[in-house]
């Protein structure tokens, strides 16, 4: 391709494409060398990261588990055929990626808040609303990162050959036992990125959340959250959380990379 | 024990009836141009394509009957399948391939391993276990989808063009394994293939499949001699030679000899196409090997060109132009010069 290129554009070109490197090579670099080396420690010790922290982990995986029970069924459900009614609820699940989540975060609240669609018959029977909860962390988290599972699931399960799972039906295998001898392991490269991609989303889920669960310290205020709130009275230890969570996603996307990579 | 199917069933252009029946030990050879139908048949009798009509039912228990009730799903079916690409499980050593039959059926890993190194050694793969699939060539890969069917002990094999997607250095050793196995597997086997040396080679019986119905069913000599179709003719009705082979010369049954180009030793068949064999009313001169004077026993004509069947101590069926039936006067009686050339022989190792 490079031979492709008129000598005389190739100086030009390599200075574009320097500053595109560099755009998204110098914030990684601002946080690493702000960072506050030497108090980082006793910094994530304290009790306000170690929640926020906790509750990250909680949403994240909350919405890891909702993906795994509630996702796959969906992805399976959209994988077995074609008919408008799959189209229509495949555009659905697809709106999380593109909606801008501040939309995301009104419309859970309009549909769970305590006047919402479904929230005020909920609170007016049971007497319990879900936003401003550690549960509405999750439902937020799970909201914006279920759809990269359930497409990525959905891709996976078409490309799958189900002459496979005959075969094994051949070999006396029922159902259940193909699909979680065959299908699964055969698809799994596609479940573990679209994992991945769902758990990566949903820790880094800030704008949803604030709107739909709130800012509570210890209850709803996960790390980007907190880096937020730190940003405007302690930025050390905004730099701090923004190093964890920045670290956190490079090492997602080496383990993605080796999900993605083709089999030998 | 034995598969009756007499069923049938309709998929876009495909419309397949047909009535057979195949005895307990028996191999029965479907063959056919693609879009016949032959696989489809298959995949209705392994319970992965249901039937609109009629009936399947092994040993008199009913597999399916179009009804919803009757069907029996493939996995309760005790129908070993091999496909043409083996479709071995890629994400699972070949043990664990050959055991999967078995474990699905309630043996322990222990026991279903160990049965799996039995078999794995019986197709001559025992060293092959631990190794994923996609380190097998194409010959292996298919010997262990056959020790992975036979393992979990159908009680009915079925063969969908098991040699196609195997390259030719390989195809022979496979067929004598093949051989080895459908001779000593007790249910009744039925094989899909387009390759007449296979289905002379594996089958005790043959059926000609075209356009959805079976248009011919018998040995592959009847077959072979009284060919009902065009394509049947071109196909199937080649001629075969059962015989030993030593020093390029294949002793027949009736202590005839043919001369081939082969450097096999032992028991051997081969395959003349009708085409290849030459008439003459005068000894021919020149190179023929093969030459003996016979007799025409029947004159048959089949669309543009006519089958002329020999007797004597090398039956064979010539086909040749109406042209020359006209020229050399040829009809029921007539003693000819019969002339095939070694090069036109195909030879198979038994």
């Amino acid at each position: 391709m490079n031979d492709a290129v008129p000598r005389h554009l190739r100086v030009p070109l390599a200075l574009l494409t320097a500053v595109a490197v560099a755009l998204f090579l110098l914030p990684l670099l601002g946080v690493v060398c702000s960072a506050p080396w030497s108090k980082l420690w006793t910094q994530l010790r304290s009790g306000a990261v170690h929640d926020a922290l906790g509750l990250s982990l909680i949403s994240s995986f909350g919405a890891v588990s909702i993906a795994l029970v509630f996702g796959l069924p969906l992805a399976l459900w959209l994988a077995r055929g074609r008919s408008w009614l799959r189209t229509v609820v495949r555009v659905l699940v697809t709106l999380p990626i593109v909606l801008p989540p501040i939309v995301a975060g009104i419309a859970l609240l309009l549909a769970f808040g305590r006047n919402g669609l479904v929230g005020a018959p909920i609170d007016r029977w049971f007497g319990w609303s879900l936003p401003f909860t550690t549960a509405a962390t999750v439902v937020a988290a799970a909201y914006m990162g279920l759809p990269f599972f359930v497409l990525s699931a959905e891709a996976g399960l078409r490309s799958f050959d189900r002459r496979y799972a005959a075969a094994a039906a051949t070999l006396g295998a029922g159902p259940w036992r193909r699909f979680r001898t065959i299908t699964l392991p055969m698809i799994q490269p596609s479940l573990r990125a679209g994992l991945l991609l769902c758990w990566a989303r949903a820790l880094g889920e800030f704008c949803a959340t604030q709107m739909f669960a709130g800012n509570l310290a210890g209850e709803t205020r996960t790390l980007p959250l907190a880096c937020s709130v730190a940003m405007e009275v302690d930025p050390e230890l905004a730099i701090g959380l923004s190093l964890i969570l920045a670290v956190v996603s490079a090492v997602v996307l080496t383990l993605l990379r080796q999900g993605w990579s083709p089999q030998r | 024990m034995s598969l009756q199917l007499q069923f049938g069933l309709t998929r876009g252009s495909l419309s397949l009836d047909l009535a057979l029946d195949v005895a307990d030990g028996e191999t029965l050879a479907l063959v056919g141009p693609n879009g016949a139908g032959k696989s489809s048949c298959l995949l209705a009798i392994a319970g992965l394509l249901r039937i609109d009509r009629g009936h399947i039912a092994c040993g008199g228990e009913r597999l399916d009957d179009g009804t919803r009730g009757a069907f029996v799903p493939p996995e309760r079916r005790g129908v070993g399948f091999l496909f043409q690409d083996h479709l071995l499980f890629p994400h699972r050593t070949v043990e664990d391939n050959v055991a999967y039959g078995l474990r699905a059926r309630g043996h322990s890993r222990r026991e279903a391993n160990e049965q799996a190194q039995r078999w794995l050694a019986r197709v001559g793969l025992s060293d092959r276990g631990g190794v994923l699939p996609r380190e097998l060539s194409g010959g292996q890969a298919q010997r262990v989808a056959l020790a992975r069917a036979l393992a979990s002990e159908p009680r009915v094999l079925l063969l969908d063009e098991p040699l196609a997607a195997v390259d030719v250095s390989a195809r022979q050793s496979l067929r004598r394994v093949l051989r080895e196995h459908l001779r000593s597997f007790a249910g009744p086997r039925l094989l899909v293939t387009h390759d007449a040396t296979d289905a002379f080679a594996l089958a005790d019986r043959i059926a000609v499949l075209e356009a959805g119905r079976i248009v011919q069913v018998g040995s592959a000599a009847e077959i072979g001699s009284r060919p009902k179709s065009r394509y049947v003719a071109d196909l199937v009705g080649l001629n075969c030679f059962r015989g030993t082979l030593h020093d390029g010369r294949l002793t027949l049954g009736s202590g005839a000899h043919l001369v081939v180009v082969s450097s096999h030793e032992g028991a051997a068949l081969a395959t003349a196409h009708p085409r290849t064999v030459a008439l003459f009313l005068e000894r021919p001169l020149g190179s023929p090997r093969n030459c003996w004077q016979a007799e025409v026993l029947a004159v048959e004509g089949a669309q543009g060109s006519v089958r002329i069947q020999l007797g004597g101590e090398i039956p064979v069926v010539a086909e040749v132009t109406e042209g020359s039936v006209e020229g050399l006067g040829l009809q029921v009686g007539t003693r000819v010069w019969v002339a095939i050339k070694a090069t036109e022989i195909r030879v198979e190792p038994e």
